[in-house]
């Protein structure tokens, strides 16, 4: 049983010099009440298929190829008013700046309540109680009180909970977090991190962590999906591919981050930069910085291929070219 | 809040002090007050008299406290034109202009709000790139040359409206006004379209841009992530906070419509404020003169100090008394 199924999506931007691909052929599955990780550097499309999955590519990007299944039925062709219906309710979603995600001249309650109405039949002193409530439950004191005050009387981890509970409030099946702590002091990032995953457990939502915080994805993540240059590169359980990384980038990406209690002259990174978007190279996209590369690789792009311990598109797993 | 009203109302007066300096100097600058006054072939003792009649040998400072203790009762002494007092023709001229201003106000708020909305959501529509193309039009043309053609257009081909004039008004108390007699309302059509063209085309381009940059914000992307219906992004979200520089743009030039009203009342010989300072000017009535520039000054700095206090009621962000972030912590 899978909650969210993305098959082969690609997302375009059509511009006066050619057609630029921003995400390219994403696969992707999230199974009901599972936390999906998504690493990557910035550009590779974290974001975008986010964006994707939610139905709010900015014009003139389009979803040119793929399908988003919710739930078994198809969202990514809904027309505005059914995809505004899912938005919300169905999908939530969180950003990255809780200090500009709210609405400056709007009571928190105003928005809360707002939120609440436009997708549940409820009355106005109900969905109040409501708002209050899940107040409440993303740890605001005093919330009878503070939900009639406005965002900038809140400080920014508080804010974040208030976003929060903004994206749950209608009880959504998938949450898309877009970098969610990256904004905030380090002290309350594990606090808004833990918060979010006990909730998502209450509810029994699933989320879609986008983050390049790799700490946050040991801790939090069932699975994880690391992007690569528009393309989703490896899937595997959080712990095999922390541990045991397949593909090359994985691997260096593991191999870049610091650890205690080493102190190298030099750290450790992947040489080169990833390619921009209308210049991205024949074959595998990271062949120009693999150190493993091979021949084929500049000519063929690895396709994902599922196996027993997840999925990597790199041919030095391709079944055909091993033998 | 209060402090904050106080300091504005400190400022207000400051401002004040100094336009009425100006408006004094205005005095001296026409030469010796005394040679105009008394007969060519006055004595010197005579001069010396009526100099010290109007306190004219006092020390500036002195005079000019005078001046500043008078005016700040509405007295600005007696034109030199038709020795009558300043103030009371001010205060027959005062409704004419009051009524035109008010007019071209609203009509700009009515029809340059709703045109930068529609501009601002449709902004690659055949209808708002027009709009954009015509404001440009309105924004550039000067306002006489507008004037001139809607006289042309509206009073002497198609002969529906008057050119001139303030059709019949009808007085209420000291105040006369046009807007209960049908040749009254007739009247204000076209210099109050005149009067707000170019306001409104402002407003129109203010309330687009704002509307358009506010939209791109996060809070607006974070509404449409959640669902919220299109009204209700674009009115309660994003008008909001659209409107917010624009009722400061609006109040300064709400300032600007007076000033702007002497050539409207030019054009169309509107017996308002503005056609009495160009007469003041044309006479070298000075005394008409410094107490248009104390008034007009005046209603300035009573429009900018409101709308400073009427942001606070807008933008929750600015009421200091509110409590700031508040503790609790994490």
């Amino acid at each position: 049983m899978t909650l969210l199924k993305v098959e082969n999506l690609t997302v375009e931007f059509p511009s006066r010099r050619g057609t630029l691909t921003a995400i390219e052929d994403v696969c992707l599955t999230v199974a009901p009440g599972e936390i999906l990780g998504m690493v990557g550097e910035s550009g590779a499309g974290k974001s975008m298929t986010g964006a994707a999955i939610i139905g709010l590519i900015e014009p003139p990007g389009r979803i040119a190829r793929g399908q988003i299944l919710l739930n078994g039925s198809r969202i990514d062709n809904l027309g505005r008013e059914d995809m505004r219906r899912v938005r919300g309710r169905q999908i939530g979603a969180i950003f990255q700046d809780p200090l500009t995600s709210l609405n400056p001249v709007l009571t928190v309650g105003e928005q809360l309540i707002e939120t609440i109405q436009t997708h549940l039949k409820l009355s106005r002193s109900a969905a109040r109680e409501r708002a209050i409530d899940w107040l409440r439950r993303v740890g605001i004191p005093a919330p009878e009180k503070r939900v009639d005050t406005y965002p900038h009387q809140y400080s920014g981890g508080m804010r974040q909970r208030v976003v929060i509970a903004l994206a749950l409030c209608a009880e959504p099946r998938l949450i898309i977090a877009d970098e969610p702590t990256t904004a905030l002091d380090v002290s309350v990032q594990a606090q808004i991190i833990a918060l979010l995953r006990k909730l998502c457990k209450e509810t029994g939502a699933s989320v879609i962590l986008v983050t390049h915080d790799m700490g946050v994805i040991a801790e939090t993540a069932d699975r994880v999906a690391v992007m690569y240059a528009g393309r989703v590169i490896e899937v595997g359980a959080v712990a095999d591919v922390l541990r045991a990384p397949r593909h090359p980038y994985t691997a260096g990406l593991m191999a870049s981050i610091p650890r205690i209690g080493e102190k190298p002259d030099i750290l450790p990174q992947i040489d080169g930069a990833m390619p921009r978007l209308n210049a991205r190279p024949e074959g595998c996209a990271f062949n120009p910085r693999c150190p493993k590369r091979m021949e084929v690789c500049a000519r063929l792009r690895p396709d994902l291929v599922a196996d027993a311990q997840g999925e990597v598109a790199c041919h030095l797993f391709s079944k055909e070219l091993a033998t | 809040m209060l402090g904050f009203l106080i300091r504005r109302i400190i400022q207000a007066i400051i401002v004040m002090l100094a336009v009425a300096l100006i408006a004094f100097m205005m005095f001296r600058f026409m030469g010796d007050p005394v040679s105009s006054m008394v007969p060519e072939h006055a004595t010197e003792q005579e001069r010396a008299e009526v100099r010290e009649r109007l306190g004219l040998d006092q020390p500036l400072f002195v005079q000019y406290g005078r001046f500043v203790a008078r005016a700040a009762t509405g007295d600005f002494g007696l034109s030199w034109r038709n020795a009558r007092p300043v103030s009371t023709l001010l205060a027959e001229r005062f409704p004419a202009t009051a009524e035109l201003v008010l007019v071209a106000a609203a009509l700009s708020l009515v029809v340059g709000i709703p045109l930068g909305i529609y501009t601002a959501l449709r902004p690659n529509s055949f209808n708002a790139q027009m709009l954009q193309f015509l404001s440009l039009v309105g924004i550039s043309l000067p306002t006489f040359v507008t004037g001139i053609l809607l006289i042309l257009v509206f009073s002497v081909w198609l002969g529906w409206l008057p050119s001139f004039g303030r059709g019949e008004v009808v007085d209420i108390g000291w105040w006369s006004t046009g807007f209960i007699t049908a040749s009254g309302l007739k009247a204000l059509i076209l210099p109050s379209i005149m009067l707000c063209l170019f306001q409104l085309t402002l407003i129109m381009r203010l309330v687009r841009a704002e509307m358009m940059e506010v939209l791109r914000t996060d809070y607006i992307k974070f509404a449409r992530a959640r669902g919220l219906r299109d009204r209700a992004i674009n009115f309660r979200h994003a008008l909001r906070n659209t409107l917010i520089p624009v009722i400061t743009i609006f109040g300064l030039q709400l300032g600007g419509l007076i000033a702007f009203a002497i050539i409207t009342e030019t054009v169309f010989q509107w017996p308002g404020m503005g056609a009495l300072f160009i007469q003041a000017v044309n006479f070298g009535d000075v005394p008409v003169m410094a107490a248009y520039l104390v008034l007009v000054s005046f209603i300035f700095v009573v429009i900018n100090t409101s709308v400073d206090l009427l942001y606070a009621s807008i933008d929750p962000r600015l009421r200091v008394d509110d409590a700031g972030p508040a503790g609790g912590g994490h």
